[in-house]
């Protein structure tokens, strides 16, 4: 069953992580790569993707005749998705453990960051057969 | 290799001859591992030269052939590591058995393949991976094609299942009557979670995807051959044609689901619903009755009527009552419910369903809710119904389920 783990924060968040030193920010990138590839090896990845970040967010809706009406005002607390990743996995349990250990990404100082991590599942095509 | 070229005869020759070659290869080099990754090799050598350059007289022998040399090849080099490490020589000579191009094949090697792949150390998602692969002939772009995940996964995930295998220890060679009996269980497990997984996919526009479904069908149907006197492997292929049987039936124009009580019968497989039932009929003659057989018999009470009020519920309660008896499970004490709610009355499903409340395994699985969705309906009790429908329609995993269960709720609450 596929699990999708998000990577959330708010604006401060974003523009406090661009501020983070050198040897922080490659702990942390370190990190990432470490864990991706764990992934790989255990034979659950699906994927992964980092997006832009909110600055450069934009809330489209469609205008009187269709046309895109951008704006980029939002409010201090909303929750932007940093990146995600989509695994496919036996059971609830092992995500929730994968989600764990990605929220122990280093931040400042190299601490623990237990990062709160959103974990949905992924809906199959599928109908269950009930048996 | 995702896009080999498809060629339907070659596909199906290499598929069937898959466990054979691979029997025949671990056997010899008494490395299940290392055999299963060259006759991977061998096959998609197949794959690509065949179709061009015709199937060559004898193809096992062939396929036999070049998977050996893959071997031979991999100790050799093995070896030069080896020596050049540590110096140790002569090793060579024993590991390599003498090629012969006609080898002998031996049926039992299947079946320890199939035990082998299935193995309890397991988990279910590793032993599909693995069978699908090294019983079923599948190449691992087609596994990963099938379930919708990169093909570097899958191989991944069949090599640590095959790590996993070699760290238990475990030899190349046929278990005793005694442990294929303990563990047969666990191999039809397998192969029903694989037509399960084909059968639920098989809805929507999936055609690049492999029929899994068929796929299962198959590894039964060769499975029963191996095993021609055992009445639950018989029960199992049984199940799987009378349910594949439907499948024309169960989805509707725009792929919405169709439940069994309003699917056009005449859309049923009549060649599968037969074909099925005899299987049934021999296996049932026999001493033991399990979980399979009887999962098949409710499956041909359905079947069977060919309008919807003609089902003999009585007789499908009657099974799930057996059914608990041999095989215990929420699911099957779920489905008693319904069947005894079509004899009873929706009150006395809806009664049945409470003991549910306090099981663990089945606390907050989305079929839970349908059903009472469903009883309630039948009671008249709409504003509950709506409740349960939306509470399953949230709870469900699948997308066509969820549209499902949200279209009932829709339909009441705009009555």
């Amino acid at each position: 069953m596929k699990y999708i783990l998000m990577m959330t924060g708010k604006k401060s968040e974003f523009e406090g992580y661009a501020k983070w030193s050198k040897e922080d920010l490659q702990a942390n990138v370190s990190f990432m790569r470490a864990f991706s590839k764990e992934l790989k090896d255990s034979g659950v990845f699906v994927s992964t993707e980092g997006l832009g970040w909110p600055s450069e967010a934009k809330l489209v809706r469609a205008g009187k005749n269709g046309d895109p009406i951008t704006d980029g005002v939002f409010p201090e607390s909303k929750e932007f998705l940093a990146g995600y990743w989509i695994i496919d996995v036996d059971g609830p349990e092992q995500a929730y453990k994968i989600a764990a250990r990605v929220s122990q990404a280093p931040g400042p100082g190299g601490k623990p960051g237990n990062m709160p991590i959103e974990v949905r599942r992924v809906l199959t095509g599928h109908a269950d057969l009930g048996l | 290799m995702a896009d080999h070229q498809f060629d339907a005869p070659v596909d199906h020759l290499l598929r069937e001859l898959a466990p054979q070659v691979l029997g025949t290869v671990a056997r010899r080099f008494r490395d299940f591992s290392s055999a299963e990754d060259a006759v991977q090799e061998a096959m998609i050598a197949a794959f690509t030269q065949w179709p061009q350059e015709g199937i060559p007289d004898n193809p096992r022998g062939w396929l036999i052939q070049v998977a050996c040399r893959r071997m031979t090849d991999n100790v050799r080099s093995e070896v030069a590591r080896r020596e050049r490490e540590t110096a140790v020589a002569a090793e060579a000579e024993h590991l390599l058995p003498p090629l012969e191009s006609e080898a002998e094949v031996d049926p039992d090697d299947t079946l320890t393949l199939l035990f082998m792949c299935c193995h309890p150390a397991l988990t279910p998602s590793s032993a599909i991976a693995l069978t699908l692969r090294a019983v079923g002939g599948l190449t691992t772009a087609e596994i990963a094609n099938a379930f919708l995940v990169p093909e570097a996964t899958m191989a991944q995930r069949i090599s640590r299942a095959k790590q996993t295998i070699k760290a238990s220890g475990v030899v190349f060679r046929l278990p005793s009557p005694h442990e294929r009996a303990e563990r047969l269980p666990a191999v039809l497990h397998v192969l029903y979670l694989i037509f399960s997984e084909g059968y639920a996919s098989s809805i929507g526009q999936h055609l690049q995807r492999l029929d899994l479904a068929r796929e299962a069908i198959r590894l039964t149907r060769n499975t029963k051959a191996l095993l021609p006197d055992n009445p639950e492997i018989a029960g199992l292929l049984a199940l799987m044609l009378l349910t594949d049987a439907r499948r024309a039936a169960r989805t509707g124009p725009d792929e919405e689901l169709i439940p069994l009580d309003k699917q056009n019968r005449t859309l049923w497989d009549r060649a599968e619903i037969s074909e099925g039932i005899e299987l049934l009929t021999a296996a049932l003659s026999k001493a033991s009755v399990g979980l399979y057989q009887l999962q098949a018999a409710i499956a041909a009470v359905h079947d069977e009527a060919e309008r919807v009020e003609d089902t003999d519920w009585p007789q499908i309660l009657a099974l799930y009552e057996l059914l608990r008896r041999v095989s215990p499970s929420p699911l099957v004490t779920l489905n008693r419910a319904i069947a005894a709610a079509m004899v009873h009355g929706p009150a006395k499903g809806l009664e049945l369903l409470q003991a549910l409340d306090r099981d663990p395994r089945i606390v907050g699985h989305y079929r839970l809710d349908a059903v009472r969705g469903h009883l309630y309906e039948k009671m008249g009790d709409h504003e509950a119904a709506i409740k349960h429908y939306r509470i399953a329609a949230a709870r469900t995993a699948s997308m066509p389920e969820r549209n499902y269960l949200m279209a009932q709720a829709a339909r009441l609450a705009g009555d």
